[in-house]
């Protein structure tokens, strides 16, 4: 019984997903890397950026029927080019990841020790970058609303954005105000059907993790898979309570 | 008029002159616009983006410069990246006005434009030295990456600065397929949405793949506007049969969606959920069927939009609106003021109610209107009872 509960609940998700469009940024390491993987498995049609092509191009080689977008949204110049290229290859768009982030200086410094220009880099790929792209792809999601569509934002945030941890200031400020700007933009893209949501994936076992906390024993670290896979349970369930209001 | 030479979408001082269906003109800040709408209207934009369309490069045979400007496609699909018909020019960029732009090095069929790392071939001359049809090489995310990186958008002489590509998207862009900004949309900010949602007016897009508005040859400009794909949604075709139904307006912003709607019907007999091709002119002995007014920039005599302007009222009023745009001193071109014109009184056509939700041009889409309306009669006490709501 329990086996034939676990299949329906696969063949559901399976079918929930078929043909939406998803972004995701950051996508050829740690979570996104592992996010890109699973919606593609699920039947979602992906679009993914990142800055190193030969990564991006890697990817493809294993996924080809993903877009790998070589880009960096820290940059403002690349915002909507990056846009033009997902709306290209998915003709709309359903989900945005904002997933890649910036640790600020490396290794993590007291903010008495941070150089402004980290500082503005934190700013510029965490807050900026994730601003400037939803607002290039938002008709896009507007779109896929008016359409009777669901179409949500993803803000991967993290528990530095709440709790004022020593060494990570850069990236816990830059976060927060991710953080918050996710709540403020969630209240004013209501009217559009348009959901934005900050989601904290907990301490995982990434490249950018090894980078701020070298120390750190992966064993304790949750596997990126395992967050990926809470982060859809999220967004089907957030997609889900929509279609219930609405219905 | 003067060319609105600055590329800001909404400059708090824009403009609009407000034609009423008795023919009395007014000046008012375009702000204002959700003042001229009704509960019950229905207002349909078109959320095209606008590609970097404009790209430099060599004429491999000849070795010589030119610009290519893409000018038309087949489809709205993005899937359809690789043939587009498009105008080059010779030497020299936008600081030349377009009709004073050099020639093209003789084109022949199999020519190559190396374009950055973009290639294309001229698959065929289109009656013209300057308009050909081109085929880009590569695979499709091959071409989305060139056009992205490489491609501008298309710049105009009177405007100094180099255009981004995020001048020329309005606020609702969604699929990047019109050729020069659909600019009767910059009008429109997220918080005007909201405010004339909160009035009781829906608001619907559709995706039109706006041509160019000039190709800088008297000839070639006669030829405008060329067919252009478009994308009506179901959602849209909907709020329009709704909106009708409850005795509410039609209102386009801008002239892509005239041209769209009154496509739709002239084909299909109605407002459908549908994907064709606008190959209508609108002119001013053309009777409108279901737009019945228009948000649109202020165009000057001569233009293909201003001529589509004149399908909206009789001969006399259109005079007197072009005289006030000059005595006011309207900005025209893209960034400029607008003009909301609806259709006059002496423009209603006795054909309008009775026969265009009948025509069988196309019995198979027809069917799925047919279908549509099925259950529209639920729809409209559906309709009725949201405006109690807002």
């Amino acid at each position: 019984m329990a086996s034939e509960l676990v299949e329906v609940k696969n063949r559901l998700e399976l079918t929930s997903w078929k043909g939406i469009r998803v972004a995701v940024t950051g996508g050829t390491s740690g979570l996104g890397l592992a996010l890109v993987r699973m919606l593609l498995d699920r039947g979602a049609r992906v679009a993914f950026v990142a800055r190193n092509r030969q990564g991006v191009e890697s990817l493809v080689r294993e996924r080809p029927e993903a877009r790998g977008i070589t880009g960096d949204v820290s940059q403002k110049d690349d915002a909507y080019s990056i846009a033009i290229q997902i709306l290209g290859a998915l003709g709309g768009l359903d989900v945005l990841v904002n997933n890649a982030s910036s640790l600020g200086p490396v290794p993590l410094a007291p903010l008495a020790d941070t150089n402004s220009e980290d500082f503005e880099l934190a700013l510029q790929t965490n807050v900026l970058g994730p601003f400037r792209l939803t607002k290039a792809l938002l008709g896009a999601l507007a779109a896929s609303a008016r359409d009777g569509g669901h179409p949500l934002v993803v803000n991967v945030s993290s528990d530095a954005a709440i709790s004022a941890y020593p060494n990570w200031g850069a990236y816990g400020a830059s976060k927060a105000a991710l953080h918050h700007l996710s709540g403020i933009w969630n209240v004013e893209l209501a009217s559009q059907g348009i959901g934005v949501i900050s989601w904290d994936p907990g301490d995982m076992d990434t490249p950018l993790h090894a980078v701020a906390v070298p120390e750190a024993g992966a064993a304790a670290l949750k596997r990126p898979e395992e967050a990926a896979r809470e982060l859809m349970s999220q967004i089907a369930n957030l997609i889900s309570a929509v279609r219930q209001v609405g219905q | 008029m003067i060319p609105a030479n600055l590329p800001i979408q909404r400059p708090p001082d824009a403009r609009v002159l407000v034609i009423d269906p008795g023919g009395q003109i007014r000046s008012m800040l375009r702000s204002r616009f959700p003042m001229l709408l009704r509960p019950g209207d229905v207002v349909v934009a078109n959320d095209a983006a606008t590609l970097p369309a404009s790209m430099f490069g060599v004429h491999k045979r000849s070795g010589r410069s030119v610009e290519l400007r893409l000018a038309g496609s087949e489809s709205v699909s993005p899937d359809d990246v690789k043939r587009f018909s498009a105008v080059v020019f010779g030497e020299g960029d936008y600081r030349t006005p377009t009709e004073l732009r050099p020639s093209p090095p003789e084109l022949r069929n199999g020519d190559a434009l190396q374009l950055g790392p973009l290639t294309a071939t001229v698959l065929q001359l289109l009656g013209h030295p300057r308009l050909v049809m081109i085929r880009f090489e590569g695979p499709s995310a091959h071409i989305w990456e060139c056009l992205a990186r490489y491609g501008r958008p298309i710049q105009y002489s009177h405007i100094p600065v180099p255009l981004a590509v995020w001048d020329t998207w309005t606020p609702i862009a969604g699929p990047p397929v019109a050729f020069e900004p659909p600019s009767a949309g910059f009008a429109l900010d997220w918080r005007t949405i909201d405010t004339i949602r909160r009035l009781g007016v829906h608001f619907a897009t559709i995706t039109h793949a706006a041509g160019l508005s000039s190709m800088g040859d008297e000839e070639l400009d006669a030829r405008l506007p060329f067919d252009e794909p478009y994308r009506i949604p179901h959602s849209t075709a909907r709020s329009i049969r709704l909106a009708r139904m409850a005795g509410g307006r039609v209102i386009a912003i801008g002239t892509t969606v005239v041209r769209a709607l009154e496509h739709s019907v002239s084909v299909h007999g109605s407002v459908c959920e549908t994907i064709d091709r606008a190959n209508n002119k609108i002119v001013p002995a053309t009777d409108l069927h279901v737009v019945d007014a228009v948000l649109s920039g202020a165009h000057e005599p001569g233009t293909s939009h201003h001529k589509l302007l004149a399908a909206f009222m009789d001969q006399p009023t259109l005079l007197r609106m072009d005289q006030a745009l000059q005595h006011h001193h309207y900005r025209a071109h893209e960034f400029g003021d607008s003009v909301f014109v609806e259709k006059s009184r002496n423009r209603e056509s006795s054909q309008v109610t009775g026969s265009i939700w009948a025509a069988t041009q196309r019995p198979r889409v027809l069917s799925v209107c047919q279908e549509a309306r099925k259950h529209e009669a639920t729809d409209f006490e559906n309709h009725a009872r949201s405006f109690t709501k807002v």
